[in-house]
């Protein structure tokens, strides 16, 4: 019996060998020569030299870079959020055993299979004020229409939001919708019976049944917001001046155009601490809740 | 395929015993030199452009192999990584600038020193060029075109109906003009709101205004106190008054865009390098017919040089290094040069071109760069990449927000102090 369980755990080691080796190398090696380039003055290629944490001190007196955490921490919660409760409705309308459910489905999940890169363009041309609403909206008669958040300092960040919740909340209608599916239908029977209304089962009892479906949405979309690039570019390329700059775009410009890999490096670091800071308690939590639920 | 390279180096080296490669007799059939070249010329004038060169490097005696990146930060990056990676192309473009600079002094470059001495370059070249190319008394590009980015490009009917009589020629006939443009119900500034095109807005109304002096005192010997000084203030003040004259879309608008509202007429100005006469001969306008341009205001206005340079990563094979020369002494020689420059809206490097097949902007720009003391190296020639980028972030705040000239002086400082190790 022990013998058989060694020999699989040997199959299962070289079945797994080569994401070790892809783990250690690509993903562990890699962090660790950023980490490193980042303690240098390193520019077009990586130097040797050390320079201290002096590019970490020239980050954080870069506005810009400032300015693009922020712009993450509000667009963060807000997609989140919104993609979550949009998505759940969704997910809840379909439910209801509507006509046309394979329809309505497609079309609300064609815009997560399309590349953000065209669709953003799109965006940018609705919401241009001398192209889009706005001008529609004036053309119709409503002379005084205004609608340029996008071009707006204090609002591009949200038009941001808004395209991007229309890309994803299909992709978590689509799991939350499954998670539903996964309902026993003899609780709906149980609780028509005790005359709990809809809403409020869906509340207080199917909401906290779906919690696998949430997290994994919510893992996801946490991704989406970290990696945020191809709509920022696509759609206002962070302006107007520097309004809707992210983190992932401040990266790119001065790992390609501006040619300052010391730099750029210490952004990476500094965004995979935060991250790291974010998921390790979470991490940690889960693994006591498992922990819990194995010994009960 | 390792005899037939074999033998190729043995030819070369043979060839290359015997001297110039350029300047051999014909000779009994040999293997073309190969040379891969990347570079981002993939829009529909461009690559047309960049098939002259190609087709006089084939003839004589090379064989081109193109490997073309769309967009510039690509394909700079695609090169650098190929020359880490050991695999480098035997000719890569750049802009003719400090970007390839970080390469010269890794010692990752071949020279050309025999290519320039042959070619006279010292003497043919303008001195904005040499002094980004020249490294150590080393020639390490070949400079293709000279780009000037801070054209005037107006539209006639657009004139013709704000009752605007001619060119202006001081910054208050400017101003005069695009408050008639505002008048007559037109766009008078057409501009796209993307960081490198306030860059570029801001360094003509600096080079213009602020004059060489200052603009080379601040870029070139980055003195704080002109930077402090009323005369950068002003250039400031200039610059943010244009801002009364654009229209609201124009914040993330391409610059093609922006040049279509001058070609329909609905616009009456864009400031913009002369690229943007590809956007006008495109739709079948003609300079001096349909459209004018004029490269700032009177006749002693600078003329802000840009361009584009390949250089070539070192390798010590024989027949690359020879592709190499040959590459340079071809892309530079004065037939492929016109070609070349005609198709691709800028002006060739040297004088002794054949200039009839140019438009009016063209000529124009050639003839003011007869003039030496109007020739002022832009920005990127200057300033480090990430320099560039920085101030370009100082100035897009200043435009885009609330921020006073004073502010934004200061800010100017802080970007040059945080740039220098």
């Amino acid at each position: 019996m022990v013998k058989q369980r060694s020999r699989t755990s040997i199959a299962a080691w070289i079945a797994l060998l080569p994401m070790i080796l892809t783990v250690v190398f690509a993903y562990i090696g890699t962090m660790l020569f950023t980490a490193r380039v980042s303690l240098s003055s390193s520019r077009i290629f990586p130097t040797s030299d050390f320079v201290g944490l002096g590019q970490y001190a020239r980050l954080f007196r870069n506005e810009r870079w400032l300015l693009s955490l922020e712009n993450l921490a509000i667009y963060g919660v807000l997609f989140v959020l919104a993609c979550l409760v949009i998505g759940f409705l969704l997910a809840v309308f379909i439910d209801q055993k509507v006509s046309g459910e394979g329809v309505l489905r497609t079309v609300f999940l064609y815009p997560y299979a399309m590349s953000f890169v065209a669709t953003g363009l799109v965006w940018q041309w609705i919401l241009n004020p001398s192209l889009g609403i706005q001008q529609v909206l004036r053309h119709m008669g409503f002379e005084d229409a205004q609608f340029d958040w996008i071009v707006d300092q204090d609002k591009a960040l949200y038009t941001i939001v808004i395209a991007t919740v229309w890309q994803a909340s299909g992709l978590v209608m689509a799991l939350l919708l499954s998670g539903l599916r996964g309902i026993d239908e003899e609780m709906w029977k149980a609780a028509r019976i005790d005359g709990i209304p809809r809403w409020r089962v869906y509340i207080s009892i199917v909401l906290p049944m779906l919690w696998p479906s949430l997290s994994t949405a919510f893992v996801l979309l946490f991704a989406m917001v970290i990696k945020l690039f191809d709509p920022v570019v696509a759609m206002t390329q962070g302006g107007p001046g520097t309004a809707s700059e992210v983190p992932a775009k401040f990266i790119m410009d001065y790992l390609f155009g501006r040619a300052n890999i010391g730099l750029a490096s210490a952004a990476s670091i500094v965004l995979l601490t935060t991250v790291m800071a974010i998921v390790a308690p979470l991490y940690f939590a889960r693994s006591k809740v498992v922990q819990k639920r194995s010994k009960a | 395929m390792s005899k037939a390279s074999q033998l190729a180096g043995a030819l070369a080296l043979a060839i290359g015993a015997h001297g110039g490669v350029l300047a051999q007799a014909p000779q009994p059939p040999r293997p073309p030199l190969k040379a891969t070249v990347s570079h981002w010329w993939t829009s529909g004038g461009e690559s047309a452009a960049v098939r002259q060169f190609a087709d006089a490097f084939n003839k004589a005696g090379g064989q081109w192999i193109d490997q073309a990146v769309a967009g510039a930060d690509a394909s700079r990056a695609s090169t650098i990584n190929r020359i880490v990676g050991g695999n480098a192309p035997a000719a890569a473009q750049f802009n003719t600038s400090k970007q390839f600079r970080d390469i010269v002094d890794q010692g990752l470059l071949n020279n050309i020193d025999d290519v320039a001495a042959r070619g006279n370059w010292d003497q043919v070249l303008a001195k904005p060029i040499i002094d980004v190319i020249k490294v150590n008394g080393h020639y390490y590009a070949a400079p293709v075109n000279i780009h000037m980015t801070a054209w005037f490009f107006y539209s006639k009917p657009a004139f013709a109906k704000a009752g605007i009589k001619e060119e202006p020629k001081n910054w208050n006939e400017f101003i005069a003009a695009l408050e008639k443009l505002k008048k007559a119900g037109l766009i008078p500034l057409a501009f796209g709101g993307q960081v490198w095109q306030e860059k570029i807005l801001f360094d003509a109304v600096f080079s213009m205004v602020g004059g060489p002096e200052l603009y080379l005192s601040i870029y070139r010997d980055r003195n704080y106190a002109a930077i402090n000084s009323e005369a950068f203030r002003q250039v400031l003040v200039k610059f943010k008054q244009l801002r009364n004259y654009i229209d609201a879309g124009s914040p993330g608008r391409n610059w093609n865009d922006a040049t279509a509202m001058v070609v329909s007429g609905k616009a009456g100005v864009q400031i913009m390098g002369d690229w943007a006469k590809g956007e006008f001969s495109a739709a079948g306008q003609v300079a001096g017919r349909d459209f004018g341009c004029f490269a700032g205001f009177g006749p002693k206005s600078p003329y802000l040089v840009a361009g584009d340079a390949f250089v070539f990563p070192k390798t010590s094979k024989p027949q690359v290094v020879a592709a190499q020369k040959l590459f340079a002494s071809v892309v530079t020689s004065p037939g492929p040069q016109a070609a070349f420059s005609a198709l691709k809206g800028s002006i060739p490097i040297r004088p002794d071109v054949d200039t009839s097949g140019l438009d009016l902007c063209a000529k124009k720009g050639i003839e003011i760069m007869q003039d030496r003391s109007r020739q002022l190296p832009n920005p990127e020639m200057l300033l480090d990449p990430d320099l560039v980028g920085a101030l370009q972030d100082v100035l897009t705040n200043y435009w885009n927000r609330n921020q006073t000239p004073e502010q934004a002086q200061k800010n100017f400082i802080q970007a040059m102090k945080d740039n220098t190790w």
